[in-house]
């Protein structure tokens, strides 16, 4: 196992030297020069030396990789080019904000996907089946920006049930008035992995169930719940890691739905940057999302490994 | 079946755009600002500049579908071709490919098409390129799984001992043997694309205004929900009704070319 694990973090690392690179790029492909959008139009060309010359902008390109991947580690993520105050600190009070979300809105996902999905399975060719198949393809095929809209406007401007924008109060643990904010965000966000997970799921048990030691089992009259054990067992690794995947992408997907609900998340501080050419900002963004999610993957890889013995080759 | 009316309906309707509506998507009447769905002369009622949705939403199937469909037959041109060298080739040449494509893999899909797209700049050639660029590790790594599995298959040697060259051999043999997990991928990506690209210019990356696009009406038309709920919704509407129909397609691909995985 702990072989395993070493191994997995070795293949692991060309992955971030590799994200690092492209997300440092970035600002060298943009279409407008990173040392013009700093200084004011117009403005003599010794001034603009001055500044690149501060931000080390008149080094070799492999010199700046350094010293920002230098300055990344330790967790400077440089300043903001619209507000001039260090990204770090905005950077990681938006990730806590998405997080806030993202995990209950995986939980709710994820929860009705397993139960969904094993229930079609169970049920298959039956109208239960056909009713839940119906749901995932809508949850995967729905627009979550649209669906969100919708909810809006029926549950916040039509019945009045919820408030509409932001994040409410501050302050931990939540309180129910922060609750009525995330209720809307939670249940858009968590159509998607609903739909994956259960589409998932569902083929994974007919799999499992299709196995002859499955009809074993149950010729030899074993107790449901053993079977079940077993079937859940077979179908695990697969869902784990589906359930990975989609968590990353929620972590980062959100930025659509941060706009309609005006959470102050990762989406909407990657929204602005974008809206303002704030480039440090995007850099920042996408390579920490891009991080996290390398890491969550890399968590699913050891979790399916656990309880798999035969994915630790 | 009737995915696939409805989706044939949308593509006709999509080409004879000009036919089948005045032919006018970008001007409006400021006087007939927001009509109701059902308004005389405008059967689903104007958007908030007084244009007709209608002739909007029929216009605007053009760039949605050409937007959603163009990066996944980009990225199954580029993705299958190198998916298919990696896979045949082996060795060094996989590994290059394949660790490359590892890094394009790990950024999240949504990310990725929005870094992109912040790079290119607004419009339809951007957005193109930049969902391209988030389909085609995927679609590289099923097609190389799939031509590995089928590399040292007897009849792959049989066609080499023949002396057929290695161009004779991806030809004949090893495109028909991974075409069918790697077509019915790309096909699940169709759905996942529309939403996508609608989703950019949604963000102001992807088409801008006043060009009809669903994403970009559904954005401009956000406002207008509380005065005509229902005609502000329409776009969405559309994009999610393509992305039923794309599913339910692939689906039915995957059962009638009877591929498990992939």
């Amino acid at each position: 196992m702990l072989q395993f694990l070493i191994r997995r973090v070795i293949q692991v690392m060309p992955i971030l030297v590799g994200i690092s690179l492209i997300t440092f790029a970035l600002i060298h492909m943009m279409p407008r020069n990173i040392v013009d959008s700093m200084v004011p139009p117009g403005s003599p060309p010794s001034l603009r030396a001055e500044i690149a010359q501060i931000d080390g902008l008149d080094k070799p390109l492999w010199e700046q990789y350094l010293l920002w991947l230098h300055q990344v580690l330790h967790g400077n993520f440089g300043v903001s080019l619209v507000s001039g105050r260090p990204i770090g600190d905005a950077l990681f009070s938006a990730l806590l904000n998405s997080l806030q979300i993202t995990f209950f809105a995986a939980l709710v996902g994820f929860l009705l996907g397993i139960l969904f999905g094993a229930l079609a399975a169970v049920k298959k060719g039956r109208w239960q089946d056909s009713l839940f198949s119906l749901f995932f393809i809508a949850g995967i095929s729905v627009p979550p920006f649209w669906f969100a809209i919708l909810l809006v406007a029926i549950f916040a401007f039509d019945l009045n049930w919820v408030p509409a924008q932001g994040m409410g109060p501050e302050g931990w643990p939540l309180h129910w008035e922060q609750w009525r904010h995330m209720i809307l965000p939670i249940a858009t966000l968590s159509l998607i992995p609903m739909g994956v997970v259960g589409r998932i799921v569902r083929a994974a048990t007919l799999e499992a169930l299709s196995q002859e030691f499955v009809t074993a089992l149950v010729a030899k009259g074993m107790r449901m719940d053993v079977i079940r054990e077993h079937v859940v067992r077979n179908t695990a690794p697969q869902v784990l890691a589906v359930m990975g995947l989609q968590f990353g992408y929620l972590i980062s997907g959100s930025i659509l739905v941060d706009l309609v609900f005006n959470w102050p998340g990762t989406g909407k501080l990657l929204n602005q940057a974008i809206l303002s050419g704030d480039i440090p900002v995007i850099q920042a963004a996408v390579l920490l999302l891009s991080v996290i999610f390398v890491l969550v993957n890399l968590g699913v890889d050891t979790a399916q490994a656990i309880i798999d013995p035969r994915m630790r080759r | 079946m009737t995915a696939m009316g409805i989706s044939a309906l949308i593509v006709m309707l999509a080409i004879a755009a000009p036919y089948v509506t005045d032919g006018q998507p970008y001007s409006g009447n400021a006087l007939e600002r927001l009509k109701p769905i059902g308004t005389h002369g405008h059967l689903l009622g104007t958007d908030e500049l007084g244009r007709d949705m209608w002739t909007r939403l029929v216009y605007g199937a053009r760039l949605s579908l050409i937007s959603g469909a163009a990066p996944v037959l980009i990225a199954l041109a580029i993705g299958g071709s190198l998916g298919v060298i990696a896979g045949y080739a082996g060795g060094r040449v996989n590994a290059l490919i394949m660790r490359t494509m590892d890094i394009f893999y790990a950024f999240p899909a949504v990310l990725l098409a929005i870094a992109a797209c912040a790079v290119l700049g607004p419009g339809l050639l951007s957005t193109i390129a930049a969902l391209s660029i988030v389909f085609t590790p995927s679609i590289v790594r099923i097609t190389e799984t799939a031509t590995t599995r089928i590399r040292g298959m007897d009849y792959i040697e049989a066609a080499r001992c023949s002396g057929a060259t290695d161009f004779r051999i991806i030809l004949h043999q090893v495109l028909p043997n991974v075409q069918a997990p790697v077509l019915v991928y790309a096909s699940s990506l169709a759905g996942l694309s529309i939403i996508l690209a609608a989703g950019l210019s949604f963000l102001g990356l992807g088409m801008s205004p006043p060009n009809p696009e669903w994403g970009q009406m559904l954005n401009s038309l956000r406002q207008s929900i509380y005065v005509q709920p229902w005609v502000a919704a329409l776009p969405g509407l559309m994009i999610f009704v393509t992305s039923v129909c794309f599913n339910v397609i692939s689906d039915g691909l995957r059962v009638a070319m009877d591929v498990q995985d992939g």
